[in-house]
């Protein structure tokens, strides 16, 4: 026992090193793209920057182009959200309980859309879309973020109905409850949080989503497009830095926020029985 | 319809339905229609939208592409698979698949220490921060993240500043001389695509490989330094086969993003296609859809067969 103590606190000196070095790498070229995006320098990437300036966020803001873009992707991003924690949600109601044929091979078909690389969705879909006639433009993106949506909030919810216990619903239909309010006054607020945090996460996927919409987009220019469009022209160096770090900023809070609702799932009522 | 109700004293309540809670009723004896009620509305999703368009790329595969006129015709053909066995095409997929490879490898090698502290000795506050710290990059939108990498791998730009503060410039010039992973400078070297992918994908890794850590019980590892085990011991035949089983799973999300990516190689690394890049050339600049979707399966099967490997490792568990 004594020797696996001392062990284990020489062990971690290096193991916290190599944890934090890790951490640094993550979050070094975010801390980059926050830094460029006040850089006064139009058109390089020198380092240090030459100084610093909150211009650029003004320039930004007055291009049509960025506003119209940032407006397509919440657009997109909130139908989707709503389509796929409706679609999520059902699925995982279904799936969480009984086993039934074919339970494994409906799991698989959710999960394909993020499990296969995004540019062999992205081609599916507008192969169908060009069967059918269909002109791709802002329903066809929805049709796609929707579908690789699902998954997300799935898992979310599904992990939730796998904690509420069972003896809940079961007392709650022992003291008279039918089915409904049972669902309403048990199961639902039980879900909630799971539901919000599946379709934040869900929110976050959609508005940043570049390589299944590139082949749904059709001519439309969602945030994600307009950016990849702005890497060819360096003219624009430092609007594409302010949206660059306004895209990461608008992902961060839904993703927090979903953090916060599924943080502590132990305490979810029944749980700990 | 009234259901009737008996009171704790024995008397009998009609009570009032609502006509939700009626058809509540009705789902609750019948769980049968309940379940199919629940399952058509995903199912008619993804069978109408997803399934079906993936068939039918499939199925484009067959098609014959004519050479001189550009255009698709619908005589089916076999050539379009066939012609992916070309030298020049199984470089391709050889040249993706070494890096995918080399991506998942070295992202373990990278999480597993992130992982490892999460899981087994940080607690309390600096658990949470770490969990989000490893969370909030990887919901970071994917083309920011590739963009900051450009601005990094930039000539003059942050890394050769670092790297000349550090005096490491010796060192780079060596590794960009290897023949294979270097090249003129670090953005458009294979060595360079290669850390890129592994900064995007590497939180996929740390997470599964955490909650394969988090579930090991403590009494484990106690059991192994009671019986003897040192510490390196421990880690070889207790801690490290047990994490194996989250390492497979984090590896499904490296090895097959990295496979089908297409922007990456565009913006950093030597030219050369890779499959995703291929298939985006095939379907947008050359309109050969035929070959665009022969190639789509090269990463389907790939992938499938990377599942069933890692499926004997667990990994389906520790999703």
């Amino acid at each position: 026992m004594h020797s696996d103590h001392s062990a284990n606190g020489k062990a971690s000196v290096w193991l916290k090193i190599a944890a934090w070095s890790g951490l640094i790498f993550l979050h070094f070229p975010i801390a980059i793209i926050a830094l460029y995006a006040f850089n006064t320098e139009e058109s390089a990437f020198s380092f240090p920057p030459p100084g610093l300036t909150t211009k650029w966020f003004a320039v930004a803001f007055g291009r049509a182009d960025v506003l119209e873009s940032i407006g397509l992707s919440l657009q997109v991003a909130c139908v989707a959200t709503v389509l796929a924690m409706t679609l999520g949600t059902m699925a995982s109601a279904a799936l969480y309980r009984r086993n039934f044929f074919g339970k494994e091979s409906i799991t698989l078909m959710l999960i394909l859309p993020i499990a296969l690389p995004g540019i062999i969705t992205g081609l599916a879909l507008l192969t169908a879309f060009k069967a059918l006639d269909i002109h791709p433009g802002i329903t066809t993106i929805v049709i796609g973020h929707a579908t690789f949506c699902v998954v997300i909030v799935y898992n979310n919810v599904v992990a939730r109905f796998r904690r509420i216990s069972a003896s809940l619903i079961e007392a709650s239909m022992d003291l008279g409850a039918d089915g409904w309010q049972t669902f309403r006054y048990i199961v639902l607020p039980n879900l909630g949080t799971a539901m919000l945090a599946g379709g934040m996460l869900a929110f976050a996927l959609s508005f940043d989503e570049l390589i299944v919409t590139t082949f749904t987009a059709g001519h439309e220019k969602p945030l994600p497009i307009w950016l990849l469009n702005q890497l060819t022209r360096p003219r624009d160096v430092p609007v594409t830095n302010v949206v660059a770090m306004l895209v990461m900023l608008v992902t961060t809070i839904p993703v927090f926020l979903a953090y916060l609702l599924t943080k502590g799932g132990e305490d979810v009522a029944g749980s700990g029985k | 319809m009234n259901t009737v109700a008996v009171t704790p004293g024995g008397a009998e309540v009609k009570v009032k339905r609502s006509p939700l809670g009626r058809f509540s009723d009705v789902l609750y004896r019948r769980p049968n229609l309940y379940l199919l009620l629940l399952l058509v509305p995903p199912l008619l999703w993804f069978g109408s939208v997803y399934i079906a368009s993936l068939l039918s790329l499939l199925w484009q595969g067959f098609y014959t592409f004519d050479d001189f006129t550009m255009l698709v015709d619908h005589t089916l053909t076999l050539s379009n698979y066939a012609q992916l066995f070309d030298a020049a095409n199984f470089d391709i997929i050889l040249r993706t698949l070494l890096m995918a490879l080399s991506v998942t490898l070295f992202s373990a090698l990278l999480a597993f220490p992130v992982a490892y502290y999460m899981a087994r000795f940080a607690s309390g506050r600096t658990k949470a921060f770490f969990y989000i710290a490893v969370m909030l990059p990887m919901w970071t939108s994917y083309i920011v993240k590739a963009y900051a990498w450009t601005l990094l791998l930039a000539k003059e730009g942050v890394s050769s500043w670092f790297i000349n503060l550090l005096g490491l410039d010796a060192v780079l010039q060596f590794l960009l001389s290897v023949p294979g992973i270097g090249g003129n400078t670090l953005s458009t070297s294979n060595l360079g695509r290669f850390l890129v992918f592994t900064y995007i994908w590497l939180p996929f890794m740390i997470l599964p490989v955490q909650a394969a850590l988090e579930r090991l019980p403590p009494s484990l590892i106690q059991a192994s330094a009671d019986l003897g085990g040192t510490p390196f011991k421990t880690f070889r035949h207790v801690i490290f086969p047990l994490a194996v089983p989250g390492i497979a799973a984090g590896s499904i999300f490296t090895f097959s993003l990295t496979l089908g990516d297409y922007i990456v190689p565009q913006l950093v690394g030597p030219p050369g296609l890779f499959l995703g890049t291929m298939v985006y050339v095939q379907q947008g600049s050359i309109g050969n859809m035929p070959m665009a979707a022969a190639f789509t399966l090269v990463p389907i099967v790939l992938i499938a067969v990377y599942l069933a490997i890692v499926k004997r490792l667990g990994a389906f568990d520790a999703l």
